[in-house]
């Protein structure tokens, strides 16, 4: 059974047609990206997964169980301003343990502050970071809750290009790790190629499902493979992009 | 500038202007109005008939009862506007109808309500200050960035979890300076909130001053007064608003 089930989903705002009739299955430990012309609908889409909000029509099920409201078993994660800028960083990876036990909560607190390369910035608070390290917080915050689904929207668009390309392999090291399902929305070819291992190419509003694309390259990618330079042609020309500036 | 500067070139601007005030006293030889000597020898008397610092004592009273009446039931009143879109749809009309009435304007009414009592000036006060802060708090809540709320409703917050971890310190920056705006008006309305109904004061002091024998140094003197207690209480806030919000952005 798939992880996560999307069938016959449309949303309209108003008179707006936002989405029409996206069908998609991700399974369990999929890396699937999401990817589209601004203003296609992509985050639209992943709200609605994300339980924030409702479709005009058709579902969106995990585990087999329509979505409705969010969930800390599914953790959605912003752009680096999702932090709290009143809470340090050991603080805010604690934000979702108010369940656990103080001892527990010190231990994911420690293991996911290091995991995501913030040791040392314990006490710090997120003006004293630099962006990356901004969204290195609110992965480890997201994280420390054990959530299986992590939605990602275009969580690196905010940074360096430098700073974007450790984010990615820290991204995949994290994921390999910790066997999440990730959905991860980007507007960056590339990107697209260097994560996912299905990459769902979506239409120009009303967002359609075009084209859904396997990336069949094993971790870590060469990006001067020719398997590699195949494949993002192929989504350069689905997009109708000749990739030539 | 130099830290020594920082202190002695305000001080000297305000010898000068004494100085000033002093020759053009001299230079128009006008008995009515107090030269800076005559004021000090004024306050100095105050002083010693023992009401110079009672008169202070009671307008503080009267203030910050009717300051922190405004801040115990503005903010969560604001913040209950900010939250519920249909509260606010309902009672913004009303408040934006109050709010550009000038607290002199209640005065008649406040005597008739309240009679010749202390309660009188305090709710005046009250008023200048409760409006600011209905206003401040209920836009704080608006301007909370979405994806605060959004996360905390993903990490399955309850609602009063939510309101304590993340709606309270999210609005706390500008609410912190609406309240320390809201002050400034209300100290503001001190002199007109005495007018009427009491026998103490600052404000009183300087209608009572010229109605009682026009004792102009008095009346020049209580204006000094309320400014420099003014600038006292605002520089506490500002000290405390720098000591509370330190270790976050303060843009
Ligand atoms: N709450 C809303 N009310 C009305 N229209 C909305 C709302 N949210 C989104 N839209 C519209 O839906 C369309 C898709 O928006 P969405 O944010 O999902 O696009 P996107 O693919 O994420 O774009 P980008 O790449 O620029 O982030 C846009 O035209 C937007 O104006
Ligand atoms: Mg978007």
């Amino acid at each position: 059974m798939s992880k996560v089930e999307i069938s016959n989903l449309s949303m309209r705002f108003g008179s707006t047609d936002v989405l029409r009739d996206i069908n998609l299955s991700v399974r369990e430990g999929e890396f699937v990206c999401i990817l589209g012309p601004s203003g296609c609908g992509k985050s639209t889409l992943l709200n609605i997964v994300g339980g924030f909000i409702q479709p005009s029509a058709g579902t969106a099920s995990i585990d087999g169980v329509p979505v409705t409201r969010p969930d800390p078993r599914r953790i959605f994660v912003f752009q680096e301003r999702g932090v709290f800028p009143w809470l340090t960083v050991d603080e805010n990876v604690a934000f979702g343990l108010f369940r656990l036990s103080e001892a527990e909560k010190r231990d994911r607190v420690t293991r996911y502050v290091q995991l995501v390369g913030l040791a040392g910035f314990e006490n710090a608070y997120p003006r004293e970071l630099s962006g990356g390290m901004k969204q290195r917080l609110e992965v480890a915050r997201a994280l420390a809750v054990n959530p299986d689904v992590l939605y990602l929207d275009e969580p690196f668009g905010a940074l360096d290009s430098i700073t974007r390309l450790q984010m990615r392999r820290e991204l995949l090291r994290i994921w390999q790790a910790e066997k999440k399902t990730i959905l991860f929305v980007t507007h960056d070819i590339e990107e697209s190629v260097q994560l996912a291992d299905r990459v769902v190419i979506m239409s120009a509003r009303p967002g359609r499902i075009r084209r859904i694309l396997d990336i069949d390259i094993a971790h870590p990618r060469d990006l001067s493979a020719p398997r590699y330079i195949q494949l993002r042609d192929i989504i350069f020309s689905e997009i109708g992009l000749a990739h030539q500036v | 500038m130099r830290r020594g500067e920082l202190i002695l070139l305000p001080l000297a601007a305000v010898l000068v202007l004494a100085g000033a005030w002093q020759l053009a006293v001299m230079a128009t030889g006008t008995t009515i109005f107090p030269s800076p000597g005559d004021v000090a020898r004024g306050l100095g008397e105050l002083a010693g008939r023992g009401i110079l610092w009672s008169y202070i004592g009671d307008s503080l009273v009267r203030v910050v009862s009717g300051y922190l009446a405004a801040v115990i039931i503005g903010i969560p009143f604001g913040m209950a506007l900010g939250w519920f879109p249909i509260l606010e749809r309902i009672v913004n009309p009303i408040i934006q109808l109050l709010r550009p009435i000038s607290p002199l304007a209640w005065m008649p009414l406040a005597v008739i309500w309240f009679g010749v009592s202390n309660t009188a000036p305090i709710f005046l006060i009250f008023l200048a200050a409760f409006f600011p802060i209905v206003v401040a708090s209920m836009n704080a809540v608006h301007n909370i960035p979405p994806m605060y709320l959004q996360a905390g409703r993903n990490f399955g917050l309850s609602t009063p979890r939510l309101m304590a971890k993340v709606i309270v310190p999210a609005t706390f920056p500008p609410i912190l300076v609406s309240l320390r705006i809201a002050f400034g008006i209300a100290w503001l309305v001190l002199v007109a909130a005495e007018m009427i109904a009491v026998d103490s004061g600052l404000g009183y002091l300087i209608i009572d001053a010229r109605n009682a024998g026009k004792r102009y140094d008095l009346v020049v003197g209580g204006m000094l007064l309320i400014g420099v207690v003014g600038l006292m209480i605002d520089a506490l806030f500002r000290w405390g608003t720098r000591t509370l919000m330190r270790r976050e952005v303060t843009e």
